[in-house]
């Protein structure tokens, strides 16, 4: 009797509550759609009748996994696309660790003009779509071998760039990194910032030069954080569909994210879930090899945490050059790609660069000419506007519920502190970490393109997009609201359950208020992310549900380059409001918002 | 308003630390008692299961006649059903209120009418002098401001029981002085039973009315701080108050009246105790004389430490080395002949073993403890 009463007291404690509440959801956002894509990897499907007139849909077989990994298709299905989406992983992750890294060091830890503005715009490419500079890059280096106009390049140059150029592994590999050095930038400019300046001073006072101490102490003082960097873009450009699709398909170099779609497309699920599955394998392995370097390396981390002066290192004659550089190499990746884009929409008929082709057509053209199929330019284009619409209602509620959750998971997690309850919301909080962004669509076509209990099918339903992308966002607001309620302590809370508030008065006079902060910061990121994904939702959108981003890559892929370009402009400049507008509220912050 | 608080048995557990060990204790109505001891006894964990923020494993908590806690019974009110105001150390004031929305957060929640609110508001501010500051921000106030105001939103709420967790501890030295003559003040005023955990001696002795001292998670010793400052319960009481610390001495008990410290004896009360014994004797107690004197025993200074109001010596005789305190500043220099006594109505006896008191120093009430 005692006993079932302190149970009960334990079971409907608001933390126990919560709790539990966060291990549902997440089960059912998370850990049955993996299951259910495990399973329709081993069990025939009705698409496979074609193949194997005699088998039993339904009953286990290990054909799916025997075609992608033995049969005779196996290079062509899985390993080579393999070995592209690891070389460009590779490739970008390492090219974004030598932009990121340098210029966080410039920004932080030298007395270079302009740091402000450099750290600004340093933000920008994350900003934009992350397949804006695979376009851009189309529009200059675009040679003849996959067919239609030429590029800029070819235009004034007279001459065909070579295809190594135009397309395949270097141009992906470049415009992926130029999109992700971000994350380098935000997360080793947070490390050198937190590095107390006195363990540098220390190896100056021995003597050391320079380069030596930035190699012997700055390098290793970082290294976790440049690890986390490299694990983080690993992982989001395997996960990758944009980039490759534009400047890969079109020579027939294909990457596992867009084998998928290929697979989604012809209705061979089971294949292409098994290259998901291989996808969430490589990511699960990268992660785990980093936490086992790391592992004891991460108590660097917490050292000399405190507010201090960060020692600068004088650049003396190479003050103006090196900011003159760091300047113009950001022209280059902002500017210079978005005016391409802009002028390529305003080229009548793409390729020919003359005054003479210049026209709105693109923007405000009407139904029915020979341009684009016949459809009307971008802001007559009813389409356009749905899409917008749609874009922005997903990016909110995402933003909104992404934010919700965050605040209601760092209450979970970090009043649990300790118990086991805590740690196993925290661990399947992580868990969509570890799927990249093509693969965690298709486990949700996996999860709702049949009802679920009381859960009807969801796929070609607007509910789906906002579910994946939530889901898809679990592992940042959680970061992010662990570290909110972090600084909120214990002991205010305690102070209103003292005061005889309930759990309801607690959020909402309390804990609310005083994660503010934390909740806009998981809004801005979640907003401005959401906004212009593509490969979480391009497996899962449907005519009805088209947003921005996937009618970007349908008008490429249909041959309107020219509209594609045109609606990501409308793209980036929504985001750009979005960001102004979240912007003027207190703590909207992307660092933050990554849980940094 | 006074209340008394009745503890049983109570029992924590944090993984296999035990944070306290069935203590069992009762407060009597308007008594200010103090919960002492170092950090890690268990005396934060004991005041929170009173407050309710924590759930015992085992024990009864009475809060008045209200049971708030039993664990047989599977018995445990919310923190805001038990009557009791509670200070936190870092004060925990919110800190998106000003100083009245903070104040007036609890008795909203209790539905208050408007006009009581605003008295009671004002009331507790003037009590703390803080009657200006009611529009301020929390981080708009210095440290002790601060402690002013989480005092004043405690009382606000008119609690049958206050709890303070080392609410002191946080302020400077000079304003710590203050603020104990404060809250004994508002102690004294409201007379609501207060359980007060600290772990400075100087501040349980000089506010409480009783003391309960912790050690590991058990009770060691409840009582006034006269007697546990002149007769602790066992050796780690009385060497964990007192400064400088009370000299113990290994001895071994010689006839009736004397215990052998072996390079000297002294005469005690010994009441009929034999065997080996630790002799305890305050600093204040010693008495120092720069010529031989009936029944003293010669020592060296090894060092002098003058303090203005008393000073410290510290006298050696071989492996012997014992503290003493006199008033004003000594005139006596290192490495000086000095003639120690001892006032065998001072001198406490442990048992070596057990550690406990065998002998008090004053013999009124001998006892042997526990």
């Amino acid at each position: 009797m005692a006993a079932s009463r302190r149970f009960i007291r334990w079971l409907t404690s608001a933390r126990v509550v919560l709790s539990m509440i966060m291990l549902v959801l997440m089960f059912y956002m998370v850990i049955i759609p993996l299951y259910r894509m495990v399973a329709t990897t081993v069990t025939w499907q009705p698409h496979d009748l074609t193949r194997v007139p005699d088998a039993e849909v339904g009953s286990l077989t290990l054909f799916h996994w025997e075609r992608m990994l033995t049969s005779a298709f196996a290079r062509i299905f899985l390993y080579a696309p393999l070995q592209h989406s690891i070389v460009v992983s590779l490739g970008a992750s390492l090219l974004a660790l030598v932009i990121g890294g340098a210029m966080a060091w410039l920004v932080v830890r030298t007395d270079m003009p302009g740091r402000g503005l450099i750290s600004t715009l340093a933000v920008v490419p994350y900003i934009m779509p992350s397949w804006t500079l695979a376009q851009a890059w189309l529009v200059f280096f675009k040679n003849r071998l996959a067919g239609g106009s030429p590029g800029v390049y070819e235009y004034f140059v007279g001459q065909s760039p070579p295809s190594w150029l135009s397309y395949g592994p270097v141009p992906i590999i470049i415009c992926s990194a130029l999109h992700y050095y971000t994350f380098y930038f935000l997360f080793v400019s947070a490390a050198l910032m937190s590095i107390d300046s006195n363990l540098e001073e220390a190896g100056e006072l021995a003597g050391a030069s320079r380069w030596r101490i930035l190699r012997k102490i700055t390098f290793p003082l970082v290294l976790p954080a440049i690890l986390s960097g490299f694990i983080m873009t690993f992982s989001k450009v395997l996960g990758t569909f944009g980039g490759p699709n534009i400047l890969g398909t079109p020579v027939r170099y294909y990457v596992v994210a867009t084998m998928i779609r290929g697979a989604i497309g012809v209705g061979d699920k089971a294949d292409a879930f098994v290259l998901g599955l291989v996808l969430v394998l490589m990511s699960v392995s990268i992660i785990s090899l980093n936490q086992r370097l790391v592992g004891t390396r991460k108590s660097y981390e917490t050292i000399g945490g405190r507010g201090f002066v960060a020692q600068v290192n004088r650049l003396g004659k190479m003050k103006r050059p090196a900011m003159i550089g760091v300047l113009v190499f950001q022209i280059l990746v902002i500017v210079v790609p978005l005016g391409l884009l802009i002028y390529s929409t305003l080229m009548l008929r793409d390729g020919n660069y003359s005054l003479s082709n210049l026209s709105l057509q693109h923007w405000i053209g009407k139904r029915g000419t020979i341009y684009n199929h016949g459809e009307p330019g971008v802001l007559f284009n009813p389409k356009i506007y749905s899409s917008a619409w749609n874009s922005i209602k997903l990016s909110v509620l995402t933003a909104f519920f992404t934010a919700f959750l965050g605040i209601i998971l760092g209450y979970a997690i970090v009043k649990g502190r300790g118990t086991r309850l805590s740690k196993m919301v925290e661990q399947l909080a992580f868990i969509p970490y570890v799927i990249p962004g093509i693969a965690f669509g298709a486990v949700y076509i996996a999860m709702f393109i049949k009802p679920v209990g009381p859960i009807p099918a969801l796929y070609g339903t607007f509910a789906i997009l906002v579910i994946v992308s939530v889901a898809k966002h679990i592992p940042y607001s959680s970061r992010s609201g662990v570290s909110a309620m972090m600084q909120v302590g214990r002991e205010l809370e305690e102070a209103g359950v003292v005061a005889g508030a309930n759990i309801w008065q607690r959020f909402r006079y309390l804990i609310f208020p005083l994660t503010s902060s934390g909740f806009i910061a998981g809004f801005l990121l979640t907003f401005i992310t959401t906004m212009r994904e593509l490969s979480l939702i391009i497996l899962l959108v449907t005519p009805k549900t088209q947003l921005l981003a996937s009618q970007t890559m349908f008008y490429t892929e249909n041959g309107d380059g020219q509209m594609a370009n045109a609606v990501i402009l409308i793209l980036i400049a929504l985001v750009g409001i979005g960001y102004l507008i979240i912007g003027r509220f207190r703590g909207a912050s992307l660092k933050k918002g990554l849980g940094m | 308003m006074t209340t008394t608080i009745v503890i049983r048995n109570l029992t924590k557990r944090f993984g296999s630390v035990v944070a306290v060990n069935g203590v069992s204790l009762t407060i009597e109505p308007g008594t200010f008692l103090s919960l002492l001891g170092p950090s890690g006894c268990g005396k934060t964990t004991m005041l929170r299961c009173v407050a309710g923020l924590e759930d015992p494993d085992g024990g009864e908590i009475y809060i008045g006649d209200k049971l708030v806690f039993s664990y047989d019974q599977g018995i445990s009110l919310p923190p805001g059903k038990r009557d009791l105001g509670l200070v936190f150390q870092n004060y925990a004031l919110w800190p998106h209120m000003t100083v009245k929305e903070n104040m007036t957060f609890a008795l909203q929640i209790q539905k208050l009418p408007k006009a009581e609110i605003e008295k009671r508001t004002r009331d507790a501010l003037a009590e703390v002098q803080m009657a200006d500051y009611a529009g301020r921000y929390p981080r708009e106030m210095s440290g002790g401001q601060q402690q002013r105001v989480a005092l004043a939103r405690m009382m606000a709420y008119r609690p049958k029981v206050f709890l303070m967790d080392e609410p002191l501890s946080n302020l400077d030295a000079r304003l710590r002085m203050d603020m104990r003559a404060e809250i004994k003040h508002l102690h004294h005023t409201s007379k609501a039973t207060t359980i007060y955990v600290t772990h400075d001696q100087v501040e349980a002795l000089t506010m409480s009315s009783q003391i309960a001292v912790m050690k590991d998670g058990v009770l060691q010793q409840l009582d006034t701080p006269e007697r546990v400052y002149h007769y602790p319960a066992n050796l780690f009481v009385a060497d964990f108050i007192g400064n400088p610390k009370v000299n113990l001495l290994e001895g071994v008990v010689d006839g009736d009246h004397c215990v052998d410290l072996g390079s000297f004896k002294i005469a005690v009360n010994t009441y009929g105790s034999t065997g080996n014994v630790m002799v305890a004797v305050r600093p204040e107690d010693v008495t120092i004389s720069t010529r031989p004197a009936p029944g003293a025993v010669e020592f060296t200074a090894y060092s002098v430490l003058p303090a203005g109001a008393d000073s410290t010596i510290i006298a050696r005789l071989q492996e012997t080395e014992i503290t003493a305190k006199v008033m004003g500043i000594s005139t006596i220099k290192l490495d000086d002949k000095i003639w120690l006594s001892f006032d065998p109505e001072t001198l406490n006896l442990y048992d070596k073993e057990s550690g406990n008191l065998i002998v008090l120093g004053g013999g009124a009430n001998t006892t042997k403890a526990g």
